[in-house]
């Protein structure tokens, strides 16, 4: 633990030491299965044969409907486009939303759950009864109107990315907002806040030096959640017609649309490849998540044989050590 | 008067804040059901508000619904005249006001598209999608609960692991995705099922022509005709195994983790001691228990469907609510939307309302 202590300490790192058995084998799996969902993303112009647009080869035109074959790995769309570089450039895609909806719904989730915490008052009631509000309704369908506030419902690349991600940090902002605000009141009542103010350090920063960094805790987890809902929220945004359009960029979801009338007729290529890609990549996310919630939960915790190390002995009997949960001390 | 009892109201939702509800609940005397029912009540009043107004505030950004749905296919000077017509040119709050004063009369609006107040909109299609969710719940409870309580008991075992990693499957797949795939196997390549719609089309319009209720299975037993009633069970098969594990993945998920926690009750240990088999020990005593959270989070799963029917109905052309919704979108008719919206704001409300009630008078402790 010494040697190596930051690197150990990471999030995902340190719960993969510490997990045995079936969890450290679904952590793993999950492991796996984001890191290829992250190099399709990262390397689609080096892995996918064609562009997502692209409409005709050296041969002419793709041609519509085509079945797989060696040109086209998983056939053409209705459209024409090659399936299998449009699932992997879908990838590219979907990391970009997630990329700017998880990182815009923690900075606003996090700064209002501190404040409403903290400061408490009319702003705390006011905002947790908004939170409630929007936590309680579907999701879905606050995404569908927060996208026709962005966007009007169509667009191109960066308007649509931009439109899914925002409209998916409208819905997520409430969840940070209670998770944060929680864990502040906690923190609030510790002792080394209140000598914090004793000694007359100003507000601010005993908001952002004290109770922030020690209110994150339940973050990661939060955030893995997040990213697979994100993917899912993207997917049915687009396959209610409000993904982007084919020639700005590929979306797995508005492929899936104009998939419906191909399974009728029997052609399953068309389907199933952006299909699966969703479920990989939101299950490989949600495998990280869940992990990282059991191991965090002592009850839920697997633990290996208390022969093996003396710390985990203590581990087991005690409920949880502060630092187990990456607290910063 | 609203904030002294938003601030006993929102410490069941967050149980988290340690605010000491022991302490609170010291103070409001009896604590009698009576008075949690009215503040409860009183609560949906500000859900329904801001949801309505971050509803209409969201789809007036982009501006006025006329031109969005009829722009570029009429000429300005008609469009103008459509809009003047309307009422809106007019300031944004005055519309805003006005907007909120028919909703107190239960006025959703008119859609632009067809002319039909969204009210009848859903009374024609709200039963089909009532019937969806309930044959949902159905599946998720029938899938989650039991499989739930055999995961817990067979803990991180193979049964477990197995279980576990289908929930997740089931959560992760989305339902529309989910829901092509049933299609293509046991529609398309096996013809078990029919492929889309709530019924054949003679079915329909014989269920159609006799009115009725909208749910086609209460109608079709009224027909007394048993090849209707076989049709429409057979129609929603696919669309409500689709729906429903979706949500029977929470459950099961639910389920497990908290008959996990009652299992390591000091109660379970002293029926174990008394000899009470570990079988007995899951079904009598630690399920009760941990079925109050799933009770709790009904309301919740309820809103979810619901966005889920959207997807599930447009995916299998099961005309209701959803299906209409997704028609609406694409017509960029979004007063129908937003009308549309509203009204499942309000439904979402009730029913969180009615589910809190219910848990309520089965856990005592949930009363403050």
């Amino acid at each position: 633990m010494a040697k190596n202590s930051l690197f150990a300490r990471l999030p995902v790192i340190r719960q993969l030491r510490q997990s045995v058995g079936l969890q450290r084998g679904m952590l793993v799996a999950g492991l796996v299965l984001t890191g290829l969902f992250l190099l399709c993303a990262l390397l689609a112009p080096l892995i996918a044969p064609y562009a997502y647009n692209q409409l005709k080869g050296p041969d002419g035109n793709f041609g519509a409907q085509q079945p797989p074959s060696a040109e086209h790995l998983l056939g053409t769309t209705v459209g024409g486009y090659d399936v299998f570089s449009r699932v992997i450039w879908g990838a590219q895609t979907a990391l970009m939303v997630i990329v700017v909806a998880v990182a815009l719904s923690v900075v606003i989730g996090v700064l209002l759950g501190l404040v409403s915490g903290y400061l408490g008052g009319w702003v705390d009631r006011v905002l947790v009864v908004v939170a409630d509000a929007i936590y309680a309704f579907p999701t879905l369908l606050l995404a569908i109107v927060a996208a026709i506030a962005i966007s009007g419902g169509q667009s191109g690349l960066w308007p649509g990315v931009m439109a899914a991600a925002v409209s998916i940090t409208v819905v997520f902002v409430p969840q940070y907002l209670r998770v944060v605000r929680a864990e502040v009141v906690r923190v609030k009542a510790e002792a080394f806040v209140e000598s914090a103010r004793v000694i007359g350090a100003p507000t601010g920063r005993i908001m952002f030096r004290h109770v922030l960094r020690n209110s994150t805790r339940t973050l990661p987890l939060i955030v893995t959640l997040n990213a697979s809902e994100a993917i899912a929220t993207l997917a049915a945004l687009g396959f209610l017609g409000f993904g982007i359009e084919p020639t700005a960029a590929a979306e797995w979801g508005f492929d899936l649309n104009k998939s419906i009338s191909d399974v009728a007729a029997g052609i399953w290529w068309t389907a199933v490849p952006p299909g699966l890609a969703i479920v990989l990549a939101v299950l490989g996310i949600t495998l990280i998540g869940e992990s990282l919630n059991d191991l965090a939960d002592p009850r839920l915790r697997a633990r290996r044989r208390a022969s093996r190390t003396p710390a985990d002995a203590v581990a087991a009997t005690q409920p949880v050590a502060r630092e187990d949960l990456g607290e910063v001390q | 008067m609203q904030y002294v009892m938003t601030t006993d109201i929102t410490a069941p939702a967050a149980p988290a804040s340690p605010a000491s509800p022991a302490a609170r609940n010291r103070r409001s005397g009896g604590s009698s059901l009576g008075r949690y029912i009215l503040v409860r009540f009183l609560l949906m009043i500000p859900t329904v508000l801001i949801l309505v107004t971050v509803v209409f505030f969201l789809i007036r950004l982009t501006g006025d619904p006329i031109t969005a749905a009829l722009g570029g296919r009429l000429p300005a000077d008609q469009l103008a005249e459509r809009i003047h017509e309307a009422g809106y040119d007019r300031p944004i709050l005055v519309q805003y006001f006005e907007y909120l004063g028919q909703i107190l009369t239960f006025d959703f609006g008119t859609t632009i598209t067809d002319r039909q107040p969204v009210v009848d909109v859903l009374v024609t299609y709200g039963g089909a999608t009532l019937e969806l969710v309930c044959y949902a719940l159905i599946v998720a409870f029938a899938v989650g609960i039991p499989f739930g309580m055999i995961a817990a008991a067979k803990r991180d075992r193979w049964p477990d692991a197995a279980l576990r990693v289908s929930a997740i499957l089931f959560y992760a797949t989305p339902v529309f995705f989910s829901g092509l795939v049933a299609k293509l196997i046991f529609s398309v390549w096996l013809g078990w099922l029919p492929v889309s719609g709530r019924a054949d089309v003679r079915t329909e319009v014989a269920l159609n022509r006799s009115g009725g209720t909208g749910i086609y299975l209460i109608d079709a037993i009224a027909t007394g005709n048993p090849a209707y009633i076989q049709d429409v069970l057979l129609h929603a098969v696919l669309p409500a195994v689709t729906l429903g594990l979706l949500t029977a993945g929470i459950f099961l998920r639910l389920v497990r983790t908290n008959v996990i926690g009652t299992y390591n009750m000091p109660y379970i240990d002293a029926a174990r001691s008394r000899g009470v088999g570990e079988g007995r020990l899951v079904r009598k005593h630690a399920y009760r228990p941990a079925l109050i959270p799933i009770i709790t989070v009904i309301g919740l799963q309820i809103a979810l469907m619901l966005g889920g029917a959207v997807l599930t109905e447009t995916t299998f052309e099961w005309k209701g609510l959803g299906f209409q919704l997704a028609a609406y979108l694409s017509a960029r008719d979004f007063v129908a939307v937003q009308g549309i919206v509203a009204m499942i704001a309000v439904i979402v409300a009730v029913t969180n309302f009615i589910v809190d009630i219910v848990a309520a008078f089965i856990d005592p402790r949930v009363r403050y």
